[in-house]
C-alpha cells in the first residue's frame, strides 16, 4: 500500500506510489496536449462569424418549423413502409448471411483456425468498419437509387454486427453438452442442431431483434443517399426549405424509433 | 408381448405456446409477401449496375491512393481530429449528465432533466444532426465535432448512468457513514467502481466517433466522408476502395490498441 509522508513526520495512506502519481500526471498532460493540438489542426479553417452567428440561425429556423405541416402525414405513409421494409428485409439478409460467417469464426465450431477463421474475422469487421450510410452511396451508385439498395445496405452492415455477437456467443457455449450429445455418437449435423443451436437461440433472437431495431433507425436516414424510406423526402424537404414538413418527418421518425425500441426490449427481456 | 408405440423426443420450441408460434409465423409469411411484393426492382437498371459492381470490387483488388491523394489526407486529418476532439469533449459532458442520470445518486428533478438530454441525443441519428449544425456553424468539421460530442452524450452518460446505478451499494455506504460531502462521495464510493468501464466504453465510443466522422461528412460536416462521397459520385470505385481501406485499417488498428488497453486495466 503506497503512503506519503506529511509534512509533521507522519506516515498517511496515498493512493498511488510517487512514480504512479508522476505516471498518471505525464499521461494527462498527454491527452490534454494531443486535444488542443488536434482542437488547432480543426479549426484551423473555420469561421468563427458563422459560429457565432450560430443562435440566431437556431432561432430563426426554430421559428420556421414550428408549427409542423400535419397535412403532409399522407404522403410519408408510403415511405415509412418502405421504410420499415428496408429495415426488416435487410435484417433478415443479414442474418441468413451472418450465421454461417459466425460458425466460421467461432473458435470452437471453424472448420480450420488458421485459414477459414481469420478470413470470417476479417468480413466482420470490415462489415462493421463501414456505416450502412456509406454502403447505401455505394449501392446508389452500383444498383441505381431505390430501396433495393437500401436493403442491400442494411444487410451489409449488419453481417458485421450480428456475427460478430452471434460468434461471441457461440465461444461462450458449454462445452459439456457438446460433449455429451457426441458421446452418443451422433453426426456433425446432430451435434450442431442438438448441442450448439439451443444454447446459442436466446442470444441470436435477441441479437437479430436488437439489429432490426438499429436498422428502423438507420434505415429513416438512408434515403438521403438516394436509396428510399422517410429520407428521400427529409431530403427533398430540406432542399426546398420546407422546414414545417422537416418537423413532421422528424417527429414521425421519433415515434418510429421509439415504437421499435419498445419492442426489441420487449423480445429481449422475454429472451434474457 | 407388444410394446407401447415409440414416442419420438423432440427439443422444446422456442416460443411455448403453439397459437402464437404458428400465428407469428402466419403473420410473418403474410407480411414477407406483401413487402417483397412492394419492392420495386429495375431490372434494365441492375444489368447496367452489374458492370459497376465488378469495377467497385476491381477497384479494391487495385486501390489508387496517388490521384487523390492530396484530398484524402486533407479528410483524414480532419476526420481523425475530429474523433480526437468530439471524443474528449463528449466524455467531459457526458460524466457529469451520467452521474446526473443515476438515479441513486441525485434527487428525482436532476434525474429526469439528464435522462431528457440523454433521450434526445439518442433519438436524433448522427446525419439529421449534422445537417441542421451543418445549417447552424456553417461547412467544415467544426460541425462534425459539435455533432459527433453531442451523440457521444447519448451513448456514454446512458452507459454510466446504467454502471453506476449497478455499483455495490456498500463502498458508497461506507464513504456516506463517514460524513463525506457528495463530490467525495462519487469520487471515492462510485469513480473508482465505474472507471474500469467508463475507459473501456471511451475507447470504444472513439472507435465509434471515428467511423461516424465518414458519415458526416457526406452532409458536408467536415472529414474523410466529403472525399469518399465526391469519388463515388464521380464512380472513381479505385480512390473510393482506397480511403474505404484506410478506414477498415484505422478501424481495426483502433480495435486491437483498445483491446491491449482493456486487457490492461481489467
Amino acid at each position: 500500500m503506497p503512503v506519503a509522508p506529511l509534512s509533521d513526520g507522519r506516515r498517511a495512506w496515498a493512493r498511488r506510489t510517487p512514480a504512479g502519481t508522476l505516471a498518471a500526471w505525464l499521461g494527462w498532460l498527454a491527452l490534454v496536449a494531443l486535444t488542443v493540438f488536434c482542437w488547432r489542426v480543426m479549426t484551423q479553417d473555420t469561421i468563427w462569424s458563422f459560429v457565432r452567428d450560430a443562435p440566431a440561425q437556431a432561432a430563426d429556423i426554430g421559428a420556421r418549423m414550428f408549427p409542423p405541416r400535419w397535412s403532409y402525414f399522407p404522403v410519408l405513409l408510403k415511405p415509412l413502409w418502405d421504410t420499415l421494409n428496408i429495415a426488416t428485409l435487410g435484417t433478415l439478409a443479414a442474418i441468413v448471411l451472418s450465421v454461417p460467417v459466425a460458425f466460421l469464426a467461432a473458435r470452437n465450431t471453424t472448420p480450420s483456425a488458421a485459414l477459414v477463421r481469420p478470413a470470417a474475422l476479417f468480413v466482420i469487421v470490415a462489415s462493421r468498419s463501414i456505416n450502412a450510410i456509406i454502403w447505401a452511396l455505394l449501392l446508389v451508385a452500383i444498383l441505381g437509387p431505390g430501396v433495393l439498395a437500401g436493403i442491400c445496405a442494411i444487410a451489409l452492415r449488419s453481417i458485421g454486427f450480428i456475427g460478430k455477437l452471434l460468434y461471441e456467443a457461440i465461444e461462450e457455449i458449454d462445452a459439456t453438452q457438446v460433449e455429451a450429445v457426441r458421446a452418443t455418437g451422433a453426426s456433425g449435423p446432430q451435434v450442431l442442431t442438438y448441442a450448439i443451436v439451443p444454447q446459442i437461440m436466446p442470444a441470436f433472437a435477441g441479437i437479430s431483434v436488437f439489429r432490426w431495431d438499429i436498422n428502423i433507425r438507420e434505415s429513416t436516414v438512408l434515403g438521403l443517399v438516394g436509396a428510399g424510406g422517410l429520407g428521400l423526402n427529409l431530403e427533398s424537404s430540406l432542399n426546398t426549405l420546407a422546414w414545417p414538413q422537416v418537423t413532421l418527418i422528424l417527429i414521425v421518425i421519433l415515434a418510429t424509433v421509439v415504437a421499435s425500441e419498445w419492442i426489441s426490449a420487449k423480445v429481449r427481456a422475454r429472451f434474457g | 408381448m407388444s410394446a407401447a408405440p415409440a414416442r419420438r423426443w423432440r427439443p422444446p420450441p422456442l416460443i411455448a405456446s403453439p397459437w402464437l408460434r404458428y400465428g407469428l409465423a402466419l403473420g410473418a409469411a403474410v407480411y414477407l409477401a406483401l413487402a417483397l411484393g412492394s419492392v420495386e426492382v429495375n431490372w434494365a437498371r441492375l444489368s447496367e449496375g452489374w458492370a459497376r459492381g465488378l469495377r467497385f470490387l476491381s477497384g479494391f483488388a487495385a486501390p489508387d491512393f496517388s490521384r487523390r491523394w492530396d484530398d484524402i489526407a486533407q479528410g483524414m486529418v480532419e476526420s481523425l481530429t475530429m474523433t480526437v476532439t468530439a471524443t474528449v469533449a463528449g466524455i467531459a459532458i457526458s460524466v457529469p449528465i451520467g452521474i446526473g442520470a443515476a438515479r441513486n445518486l441525485v434527487p428525482l428533478p436532476v434525474y429526469l432533466v439528464c435522462r431528457a438530454i440523454v433521450a434526445l441525443s439518442r433519438a436524433l441519428h448522427e446525419i439529421v444532426v449534422a445537417i441542421l449544425l451543418v445549417a447552424l456553424v456553417g461547412f467544415g468539421p467544426f460541425a462534425g465535432f459539435l455533432t459527433l460530442a453531442f451523440a457521444t452524450i447519448g451513448f456514454l452518460a446512458k452507459l454510466l448512468a446504467e454502471d453506476i446505478e449497478d455499483a455495490d451499494a456498500a463502498p458508497i455506504e461506507a464513504v456516506r457513514a463517514t460524513g463525506a460531502p457528495w463530490l467525495s462521495l462519487v469520487a471515492f464510493g462510485v469513480l473508482p467502481q465505474v472507471a474500469p468501464r467508463l475507459l473501456g466504453l471511451s475507447l470504444y465510443r472513439l472507435d465509434i466517433n471515428f467511423r461516424e466522422s465518414a458519415v458526416v461528412g457526406i452532409v458536408g460536416a467536415g472529414g474523410i466522408g466529403a472525399t469518399l462521397n465526391t469519388a463515388i459520385d464521380r464512380y472513381e470505385f479505385d480512390s473510393a476502395a482506397a480511403v474505404l481501406i484506410l478506414i477498415i485499417a484505422i478501424v481495426m488498428a483502433s480495435e486491437y490498441v483498445s483491446g491491449l488497453v482493456r486487457a490492461r486495466v481489467k
